[in-house]
């Protein structure tokens, strides 16, 4: 793995909402191809963690560097940072006020990252890709809750981001849409995209993670292969929350 | 009153246009006033947010009969006597539409801050987790969902604006009611004068809240 370019380099992360101490000393690297999996009780500041990669949450101790770029830094230009890595919300967040070939062709065409013409055709494949082409004249309130999920996906996917986010994609999905999800996520990671993803669906992360971080706390309580998290736990903090969810 | 209408009609419905001029100055600098407050209370700086809330709060917690005696006789009056050597003089029109603009920029700031924060903060995020600036997200996506929600109550303060017109007859503009008190006064028929004053504010509101809520129905396609 070591010889894999590294993608994002957490050391020391802290994070505090006032007096309230989300992050208390978060390290790890993810490498470019790697499919990590964030688990963990609520509260645990998984989000929060996932959150400050972007800088929609300012940290307020240590290092994140991202694609080579210092997150942390105030000279770094974040939104040329943010063109490279899709965010995908629990809540999906489509504009509303704009159909969905235009949710996924506004960043392109305001950030002027290729033509009209080119952003529209690439749409339209990232339509294809998530299965939904038929819908691109439709308004978000007018799809399921599963769809607008996709959307969300393809929508970050027309930036062309070498880092995807994914804060708790199918927590608010009714159960029987969460599959459809998944499976576009599954697709994403089997293209070797580089992908941190918060979620609770412990059968996605042993499928399809390379590595899983248990939070609590705000520490990484453990990490490891799936097999060694969430088979052969060995903290007792990690025992008692899988036998929780499981 | 057929003899109102006759004798006064005209004279009454060039009021009625003096009232719409003044009103309609008044609300176009109300809008700037209120956009550029609003925007202010919704920026990420505590300065910005306290120099809004400053504005509304002075503004608001002031009747406007008074705050139309200080623009008209309190300002020219600090200029030229305590400052001295200034010769500021306001016209009844400027001075109204000065009075105007304050007290409904105020309230316009008021909503279209509530109306940029009513849309959910994940519409923001994600416009920026894309790459979009704080302005790019706030033009495309933010404002305009914001504007939608912002419609029915600007049509009110629009007309409510309209109303407080009449207040500005203390600083004698000729606008409706202060043209109606010189029929009264030469007439002594109030109960006429006075019904005919309320009907022709009646049908100037009626006609421009039906117009604002065609408006309104026209830009909520699509949502």
């Amino acid at each position: 793995m070591e010889d894999r370019k590294l993608k994002i380099h957490v050391e020391n992360l802290k994070k505090s909402f006032g007096s309230l101490e989300v992050l208390k000393d978060i390290s790890t690297d993810i490498y470019e191809g790697e499919v990590v999996v964030v688990i963990g009780p609520s509260g645990s500041g998984k989000s929060t963690f996932l959150r400050c990669l972007n800088r929609l949450e300012e940290s307020t101790g240590g290092t994140i560097i991202v694609n080579d770029m210092d997150v942390t830094s105030k000279k770094t230009n974040i939104n040329k940072l943010r063109e490279n890595v899709g965010m995908v919300f629990q809540h999906f967040n489509l504009f509303n006020n704009l159909n969905i070939l235009d949710n996924l062709m506004l960043a392109p065409n305001m950030l002027k990252k290729c033509s009209k013409a080119e952003a529209k055709e690439r749409a339209l494949e990232m339509l294809q890709k998530v299965g939904l082409v038929e819908k691109k004249e439709s308004y978000p309130s007018q799809l399921s809750g599963g769809q607008k999920q996709r959307i969300a996906i393809a929508r970050a996917l027309c930036m062309k981001p070498d880092i995807m986010l994914f804060d708790e994609p199918t927590s608010a999905l009714d159960p029987e849409m969460v599959g459809e999800v998944l499976q576009v996520m599954k697709d994403l990671a089997a293209d070797g995209m580089t992908m941190v993803i918060v979620t609770h669906e412990m059968g996605f992360a042993r499928e399809v993670a390379d590595r899983v971080l248990f939070m609590d706390g705000g520490y990484i309580v453990e990490e490891g292969t799936p097999q060694e998290v969430l088979q052969n736990p060995k903290e007792q903090r990690t025992i008692d929350f899988l036998n929780k969810v499981l | 009153m057929v003899k109102i209408i006759t004798v006064y009609g005209n004279m009454l419905i060039a009021a009625m246009g003096k009232t719409l001029l003044l009103a309609l100055l008044g609300l176009f600098f109300a809008c700037i006033i209120g956009l550029l407050f609003g925007l202010l209370g919704v920026v990420k700086s505590r300065v910005c947010n306290i120099i809004s809330q400053i504005f509304v709060d002075i503004v608001r917690g002031v009747p406007m009969i008074v705050l139309a005696f200080f623009v008209y006789f309190g300002a020219p009056y600090f200029f030229n006597t305590i400052i001295g050597g200034f010769n500021v003089t306001l016209s009844a029109l400027q001075a109204g539409t000065i009075c105007l603009a304050l007290n409904c920029g105020a309230y316009m700031a008021e909503i279209i801050r509530a109306g940029i924060q009513s849309v959910d903060i994940g519409q923001m995020e994600a416009a920026r987790s894309l790459g979009l600036s704080y302005g790019m997200a706030m033009r495309k996506v933010v404002l305009p969902q914001a504007i939608r929600t912002m419609i029915p109550t600007f049509i009110n303060q629009f007309i409510i604006t309209l109303k407080d017109t009449s207040i500005l007859s203390v600083i004698g503009f000729p606008e409706l009611v202060n043209t109606a008190k010189n029929v009264q006064a030469n007439t002594f028929m109030a109960f006429q004068t006075w019904a005919i004053v309320g009907i022709m504010y009646l049908i100037v509101i009626t006609i421009l809240s039906r117009c604002a809520k065609v408006m309104e129905r026209r830009l909520n396609v699509g949502r």
